[in-house]
């Protein structure tokens, strides 16, 4: 294209202010400047909002070739000053309106002063206008500068903006190590000293430009070079190393941390069993909160010490109690939905869920469960005389779960059972006309799954003592949901980086407390539109995307749901029909 | 002896009566094939025999037993297996992967064996392993296990879906349409496939097709059905020269197939 | 011996939902008896079952405005609307705080209670059509192709999406509908006390349910979302733009849905981020009972829910001697749901659209 595409340029900058302008009205913008990245230079605040022009700025520069430099950055200044617009209408809005705050509660004069910087309206509007064109032209900028140029400083960039998110945790983790003087050179009260992370930027910039000038076939060729059984050798030594890495981590990590861990933990214990029935048997389950609250309730009623303690058995008696439980829960939900295809089925599981609630909170159970007030004086889990307390204590008990679920997983994934699970997941009817007897084979999702989440159920409520209705709503499920299809659905590894990204970070950064779920919301749709197959997809999808490489923004099951497209006009609707009643 | 024996049987959808007092018969190691007209009840046939559908009137003998009223995987356990007219592979699975699936009827391990890992689960694994690689060559896809079926060519995976129907070691094969949306030379190569079939694994098989030439070269036997009935039944060249069969045929837009 | 066992194994199943069935079933007839003949737990009025009838009314006419939106959709996509729920909350809480809080506090809503009314649930009804438009063509139009879980997932996204973007507009807190004077109160009509707000819940639904019959039924835009519900590609082929028809067929949706969430405001006086959620799953269940796909089953469906949920607290819950009936409302819709997709997945009067083409 040789023009500029004005029309495009404005719709991508204009959506990009909206969406600016947006996040600051729902006071995202305003939560996140209180995480300072670089001290006193740059707020999580600040990125979020600019993100936007850079966005803008680039997408709408795509169209040029490299070669048209003048029109490209020409294009970014369009779009990053279109996007400058929507923000600006915020500001003058409540300049005219000041009383605005009392229907827009998140649009106070602390947004306002974020968004002028502090110079006051007038002269704070055009600066923000001039730093968003700017920020427009520097997206644009990317399309200019060569590759091997701009790879590195973005690398530098988000690495730097990343490493300064984190700044509190490191400095919880390293201020034991090397000593508070030390961290008060590289960290300011939040975030990174501007120096350090300058002196970060240029390292990591210039790193990777070094390696990248060695050239990756270098390295390939090195790794190449290996024989196999140095090759297994080294593969042995990293599954060593994890394993003691894991063994060791709450001690390097403090009771902070570890107790972040054990949250992760306890989700990825419960995505490991959602994984089962969602991502190996294409089971979409959104009442899966039912047995983790099953689970915590058997120990809770079991081991209470409170007037509400049935019996007076170990953690260690109530553990397996608890899973058998929902074990069977799993089967007694399970048989009414077995022969409800797939989007009924969600529905049904949801209300499912939405009846333990209900149950658990209401006067008729109160009796049994202590209603709103839930149950107290929950037992700790004991061995010997040693009783485990603590966060750090907890943790290798978390992980032992962990493993197991892990390890049933990967076996059974392996096993005839997974794949049992996945033809049914990717045409029922077929699985069943393959000789799958799919009623057992349904049904030993929903148990196995069940049985995992009442394990995570059961440790969460030794571990917080106390067990209440609230904790196991609706949201649990969604939150399992969403990191199972973050992470890569049917993925193991998956599991885990879902878990720790959608778990692990919002509890690190209690700014993204507020806007998890808005998140999570975004994240689902964006996912499944852009990128189905997840962060860490699953061996056989990962084949798929290295591999050929063909076709790679088509979705995966398009071509596996329309095959009929190869055909001429199959036989009419009574035969056609035999073809189109399907599961998923 | 007949492998296959259907009993005047009649299904209904409603007031529409899509097969309507038919009765057919496979003999032992034959291949015979049903022809007809689209929509003239071919494939919902197939669904009654494997059970997908349940038969409103008559009886379905396999092997000298009714069939009628099992599951279709109680058939399939019985020794029937099938192909689709349009392909229904398991899209996400690898190409190894579904003709496991196949061989299942065939694998006796329990889950809680694969838990923990115990001789005889893997033992059978490795034997399946085996056994499908071996299919994989039979279909000619030696290498081809890792793809994703999704990712195979057209008719390949009209081949791995026959590996698959194969696995369970079936005595009857029902195929349908198996060379729909071919070229003549890729036709050619599927009907010899499938006469191979028959002679090196001495099965039955059971064809619907829609192109007569197809048919005319392989089967023993030949029945048409038009509207749901039987309107011929005979040998290729007895059927061939059927004035009700010319009619039904050339009547109707026949020029598409011929 | 393998084949026996299967056998009882599939019947196992059978029994099982047969039980499941039958227990309901005389539990609720125990409790009704045990209510009406030897008057278990509180002992009501004439007037108070009437009451809870006409409260269940209106309450019904609520959720099958809000089940049009799902039965539109998901006759012409197959797909459950996750996020219809938001519709229906967006642009009650849009209207509230933008048009009817001010329009309160200047005092037009006692002067000119018709004409705000209007303004408030245009107001409402543009609002979740703009916010229907934008999630059709940002979630669910890439993936028309998809499996059937993906759009389903991505309503998911949706909906908690656009709940916690309103919760960060509008706050987490309570948001109160004005009181609008001349909705107050009750009013006399066959010797029986009506609360005005609930007579006028039930009058607008009606009206509106009727127009959208007509609208669909009638219009060309109306038949070309029929046509498009049969059979995409075949309408498309008769010239009707698909992606246009499915739009307007979300924005006639959520248009209901504003509507509807102006009705609840009325009647409950207030609004809430998290307002959409329950009546949201509470309608869908509304249009599988009538039979999805089918408008007069949407109406139907509400209006029975709507009954069931107000009466049967009092009638057999309590009969049954259960605590705290009112409580388990919530279980007595989502149980009716479980048993009409296990046992009448076409609905109470349902004809099987949903079937032929799932």
């Amino acid at each position: 294209m040789s023009r500029i595409d004005l029309r495009n340029a404005a719709k991508i900058g204009l959506m990009a202010g909206v969406a600016a302008a947006s996040v600051s009205a729902i006071g995202m913008v305003q939560t996140f400047d209180e995480r300072d990245l670089i001290t006193n230079v740059l707020t999580l605040g600040q990125v979020l909002l600019f993100a936007a022009s850079v966005l803008a700025g680039y997408q709408a520069a795509q169209q040029h070739t490299a070669a048209e430099r003048g029109r490209t950055l020409l294009t970014g200044l369009i779009a990053g000053f279109l996007a400058a617009l929507p923000v600006l209408g915020l500001v003058l809005l409540t300049a005219l309106f000041p009383n605005i705050r009392t229907k827009l509660v998140n649009v106070s004069a602390t947004l306002i002063q974020i968004l002028t910087f502090g110079l006051g309206p007038s002269l704070g509007s055009l600066l923000l206008a001039a730093v968003m064109t700017l920020l427009g032209v520097g997206g644009s900028l990317i399309h200019v500068i060569p590759s091997r140029i701009s790879r590195p400083i973005i690398i530098g960039l988000v690495s730097t903006l990343v490493l300064g998110l984190l700044s509190e945790v490191l400095l919880g983790v390293l201020r034991p190590l090397v000593g508070s003087q030390v961290t008060g050179l590289l960290f300011g009260t939040k975030g990174l000293r501007l120096v350090t992370a300058a002196v970060v930027f240029l390292l990591i910039t210039s790193g990777y430009w070094w390696w990248s000038a060695r050239g990756e076939e270098d390295m390939q060729l090195r790794l190449q070079a290996q024989n196999p059984e140095r090759a297994q050798r080294m593969r042995t030594m990293r599954v060593v190393v994890g394993i003691v890495l894991l063994l060791i981590l709450p001690f390097i990590l403090g009771t902070y941390l570890t107790e972040v861990l054990d949250i992760v933990g306890l989700f990825i214990l419960m995505g490991l069993g959602l994984n089962i029935v969602v991502g190996y048997a294409g089971l979409l389950d959104l009442g899966y909160v039912a047995f983790f609250a099953i689970g915590a309730y058997v120990m809770g009623i079991l081991t209470s010490q409170s007037a509400l303690g049935l019996t007076d058995i170990s953690f260690w008696m109530a553990l397996p109690i608890a899973v058998i439980v929902s074990v069977v829960a799993g089967l007694v939900l399970g048989t009414p939905v077995l022969r409800m295809r797939g989007d009924y089925l969600a529905i049904v599981t949801l209300g499912f869920g939405e009846i333990i609630r209900v149950l658990a909170t209401s006067d008729l159970l109160k009796p049994y469960i202590g209603g709103a007030q839930g149950i107290l004086q929950i037992r700790k889990p004991q061995i010997g005389s040693f009783q485990l307390v603590q966060p750090e204590e907890f943790y290798f008990l978390i992980l032992a779960g962990c493993a197991l679920a892990a390890f049933v997983s990967w076996r059974l994934s392996d096993a005839r059972l997974g794949r049992q699970w996945m033809a049914m997941r990717e045409d029922e009817d077929v699985a069943e006309a393959m000789g799958i007897h799919l009623v057992k084979t349904k049904l030993l999702a929903f148990a196995i799954g069940a049985g995992f989440s009442g394990l995570a159920g059961a440790i969460f409520a030794s571990r917080l003592s106390s067990i209440f209705p609230h904790s196991f709503n609706l949201l649990i499920s969604i939150n399992v949901l969403s990191l199972i299809i973050v992470g890569g659905i049917g993925s193991l590894p998956g599991v885990v980086v879902g878990a720790l990204v959608l778990v692990g970070l919002p509890e690190l950064l209690r700014e993204f407390a507020e806007y998890r779920l808005l998140m999570y919301g975004a994240l689902l749709i964006v996912m499944m539109i852009r990128k189905p197959a997840g962060l860490w997809p699953s061996a056989v999808q990962q084949r798929e995307l290295e591999g050929v490489g063909e076709e790679t923004d088509t979705f995966p099951s398009e071509r596996a749901l329309h095959p009929e497209t190869h055909e001429p006009m199959s036989e009419q609707v009574v035969e056609a029909s035999t073809t189109t009643v399907r599961g998923s | 002896m007949s492998i296959l024996d259907a009993r005047n049987v009649t299904k209904r959808f409603g007031g529409l009566v899509a097969v309507n007092d038919f009765s057919f018969h496979v003999p032992e190691r034959s291949i015979v094939s049903i022809i007809g007209p689209n929509g003239a009840g071919k494939t919902t046939f197939f669904n009654c025999v494997t059970g997908f559908y349940e038969i409103d009137e008559g009886e379905i003998l396999f092997d000298g037993m009714s069939i009628s009223g099992k599951s279709p995987d109680q058939i399939t356990q019985l020794g029937i297996s099938r192909t689709y007219q349009n392909i229904r592979l398991f899209a996400q699975m690898s190409a190894i992967e579904n003709i496991l699936v196949g061989m299942d009827p065939r694998l006796t391990s329990h889950w809680v064996g694969a838990v923990f890992g115990t001789q005889h689960t893997r033992m059978e694994e490795q034997q399946a392993l085996h056994d499908s690689t071996e299919l994989l060559r039979f279909v000619r896809l030696r290498g081809k296990g890792d793809h994703l079926a999704s990712s195979l060519p057209y008719g390949d995976q009209r081949r791995l879906e026959i590996a698959r129907a194969l696995a369970s070691k079936p005595k009857l094969l029902l195929l349908d349409e198996p060379t729909a949306g071919m070229n003549p030379r890729e036709t050619a190569q599927t009907t010899d496939f499938i006469k191979l079939l028959r002679d090196e694994l001495g099965i039955a098989i059971l064809l619907i097709e829609h192109d007569m030439r197809v048919v005319m070269n392989i089967s023993e036997r030949v029945t048409v059905l038009d509207y749901g009935q039987m309107i011929a039944e005979g040998t290729p060249e007895e059927v061939q020269n059927n004035p009700e069969v010319i009619e039904a045929y050339l009547g109707r837009g026949a020029a598409a197939h011929v | 011996m393998a084949q026996a066992l299967r056998r009882i194994e599939i019947d196992f199943v059978d029994l099982f939902l047969w039980l499941f069935r039958t227990a309901i079933i005389i539990l609720v007839i125990w409790g009704t008896v045990a209510k009406v003949f030897f008057g278990v737990g509180t002992e009501y009025s004439t007037a108070a079952w009437i009451d809870f009838t006409i409260a269940g009314i209106a309450q019904g006419s609520l959720y099958a405005l809000i089940a049009l939106g799902y039965t539109l959709v998901y006759g012409v996509l197959f797909m459950i609307n996750f996020a219809h729920g938001e519709f229906f909350m967006s642009g009650t809480m849009t209207a509230t705080v933008f048009v009817a809080i001010p329009l309160a506090s200047a005092g037009y809503l006692d002067s000119n209670p018709f004409m705000s009314m209007l303004a408030i649930m245009l107001t409402a009804m543009l609002v979740s059509v703009g916010i229907a438009l934008l999630t059709e063509r940002v979630a669910y139009r890439p993936l028309r192709r998809a499996p059937r879980l993906v759009p389903l997932i991505t309503a998911i996204g949706a909906s908690f999406f656009w709940q916690y973007f309103f919760r960060g507009l509008y706050g987490s807190a309570v948001v109160p509908f004005p009181n609008i004077p001349i909705f107050s109160g009750t009013i006399e009509i066959f010797g029986l006390e009506i609360l005005r707000t609930r007579l006028v819940v039930m009058a607008a639904s009606i009206i509106m349910l009727v127009g959208l019959y007509f609208f669909v039924m009638r219009s060309k835009t109306g038949k070309a979302i029929r046509a498009v519900a049969e059979d995409k590609d075949v309408a498309a082929l008769m010239g009707v733009n698909v992606d246009r028809t499915i739009a307007i067929t979300f924005a006639v949706g959520a248009a209901m849905a504003g509507a509807a969430g102006i009705l609840y405001g009325l009647m409950f006086g207030q609004t809430h981020f998290f307002m959409g959620f329950v009546p949201g799953i509470k309608a869908f269940t509304a249009a599988v009972l009538g039979g999805i796909g089918s408008i007069p089953g949407a109406a139907l469906g509400g209006l029975f829910l709507g009954v069931i949920e107000a009466v049967g607290p009092p009638l057999f819950l309590e009969g049954l001697g259960i605590p705290g009936a009112h409580q388990l409302k919530d279980v007595i819709a989502f149980t009716m749901l479980v048993l009409v997709l296990i046992f009448r997945p076409q609905g109470i009067i349902g004809e099987r659209l949903a079937e032929k083409k799932a």
